[in-house]
């Protein structure tokens, strides 16, 4: 469903993203592992619209998004979980969720969907009235999944979900995330928790400075001899 | 007595600095940049009014949504034309053409009207209500009204209208704002509407209390409504509202009780005095640091 083709981007002189390419297939989750500085959030950027490509396309169900606003690509059904949480700090935790199912008109399936995720995250649930700001890095986690879920998007797009949590919640998070494919989304997973990611992912692809340099299943780069020195320790 | 009408009349004042400080700061909380050229959309409101009420002979309360519209259209027009291409630029090149963009309105009024003072037309009733020996004019009344009820939409507007949410979300962070389907453009031009719009309105009351029209009598209100809403906490709605009525009613005071010629230095120096303890201004947020 979600296809980079040849993708490049550039910042001033650097080239960042050196001209990669992969897909993620309908009802997947794929991972996009590599190291600190590889190109992941630019590469999440770029496909979300929030960095403009030097070349190469990008494509939703054969729909060009390299020359699409960002607004238009979540209504499109793309929506990401960006790197850092980044929820909206001074608005409360419903309210940020209401931000989720922005673009959405279908009133009565926006708050079915508003049950379904306190159904997923109870936590989010005791919290709504409390200002996001105010929630523990987790919830905020959590908060930021539910809010990009609210747009009922076909794949979702999560950057470093794993951040700074304690092993209990990455745990708990890696759990949620096979959850929410279960139920139907697509899932392109960034991450540097390289072991846990390639647990879950049906395929996987290795981002190095710019440059994919390994693809296969989950499985088969988990026994990878490079991924295993590099990436999980020996 | 005394004390009490000069509280009521540096009210009057503080409402009309209270709305053009909405201005500024609803502009700086969600493109990040001063509009210097705010005060001169208020001159281009007022000079639209009094064509309105004088030339075409209109009443009052159409000549005022006349107002409006154009000042809205402008707002929105500077911003597509003179910001939104320096989206990606340095705030110092923004503030610079801001400046620039106040230059063209003045001399372009100056160039199509002439820099002859026209005298504004007595259109709000000049009478007043007596209470004992206390005398409030109605103006004075109506304008505190006004800015009451101005702030009271604004507030139900931005708190809970999803078009609200999604400006304060924008305040907060653009990039995420984009992430949830906001179109960071759209609100940002709807920032600009409301801002220019309001000026209009404040461009009418504050001609009315100080009847004459000029190319550069937008110049000293703006800078002081910059003053209210960096007084409050620039980028904060209820920081605009105190800091403007707080700095009328300094004004009018020190007017009143120490001198005419100094009011307005005394008004920046408890400006300077509030930045100095409070560097955010009264109501603002400290910018949190991103973990």
């Amino acid at each position: 469903m979600l296809k980079v083709e040849n993708l490049k981007v550039q910042y001033g002189m650097i080239e960042a993203i050196k001209g990669i390419s992969f897909e993620v297939g309908d009802g997947e989750i794929v991972t996009l592992i590599g190291a600190n500085g590889a190109g992941k959030t630019t590469t999440m950027h770029a496909i979300s619209g929030l960095v403009k490509p030097a070349s190469g396309s990008i494509t939703l169900d054969g729909k060009e998004l390299t020359r699409t606003a960002p607004h238009k690509i979540v209504e499109m059904g793309l929506a990401q979980v960006p790197e850092g949480r980044r929820v909206f700090a001074q608005q409360t935790v419903e309210e940020n969720l209401a931000l989720g199912a922005y673009t959405r008109k279908d009133k009565d399936a926006v708050a079915r969907d508003l049950e379904e995720v306190y159904t997923l995250f109870p936590r989010l649930k005791e919290r709504s009235a409390q200002t996001a700001g105010t929630l523990s890095g987790g919830e905020q986690q959590m908060l930021a999944m539910g809010r990009a879920l609210m747009a009922k998007p076909s794949i979702v797009l999560m950057d470093e979900p794993s951040m700074g949590l304690s092993p209990l919640l990455v745990s708990e998070i890696f759990r949620i995330i096979e959850e929410i494919n279960e139920k139907g989304t697509t899932v392109l997973l960034v991450e540097q928790n390289a072991k846990r990611a390639l647990a879950i992912a049906d395929r996987a692809y290795v981002l190095e400075t710019g440059v994919i340099t390994l693809a296969g299943t989950g499985e088969e780069l988990a026994n990878d001899e490079r991924v295993r020195k590099a990436y999980l320790g020996g | 007595m005394e004390f009490l009408s000069y509280l009521i009349n540096g009210l009057g004042l503080g409402s009309v600095y209270a709305i053009i400080a909405l201005g500024y700061t609803m502009v700086y909380g969600i493109a990040k940049m001063l509009n210097f050229a705010h005060g001169d959309v208020i001159m281009i409101g007022a000079y639209v009014a009094f064509f309105a009420l004088t030339n075409f002979g209109l009443p009052l309360i159409p000549a005022v949504l006349l107002s409006v519209i154009v000042c809205t259209v402008l707002g929105v027009t500077i911003e597509r034309l003179a910001y939104k291409p320096l989206r990606q630029a340095s705030s110092l090149s923004v503030l610079i053409t801001a400046i620039g963009v106040s230059y063209f309105l003045q001399n372009g009024a100056q160039l199509l009207w002439s820099s002859a003072t026209k005298v504004f037309p007595a259109v709000i009733s000049n009478g007043s209500l007596n209470i004992g020996s206390l005398q409030i004019s109605y103006l004075t009344l109506i304008t505190i009204c006004v800015c009451i009820l101005v702030m009271a939409a604004l507030t139900l507007f931005i708190n809970r209208t999803s078009t609200g949410r999604a400006m304060r979300a924008c305040s907060e962070d653009k990039g995420a704002a984009a992430l949830m389907g906001i179109n960071v453009n759209f609100i940002i031009s709807v920032t600009f509407a409301i801002g220019s719009g309001l000026a209009a309105i404040a461009s009418v009351l504050l001609c009315s209390t100080y009847p004459s029209v000029f190319p550069t009598l937008g110049a000293m209100p703006g800078i002081k409504a910059f003053t209210a809403a960096v007084f409050g906490g620039i980028g904060s709605i209820p920081g605009a509202f105190l800091g403007g009525l707080l700095l009328g009613v300094i004004e009018i005071l020190a007017k009143a009780y120490i001198s005419t010629q100094l009011s307005d230095a005394i008004v920046f120096a408890v400006l300077i005095v509030v930045l100095l303890i409070k560097p955010t201004g009264l109501l603002g947020r400290k910018l949190s640091e991103k973990v």
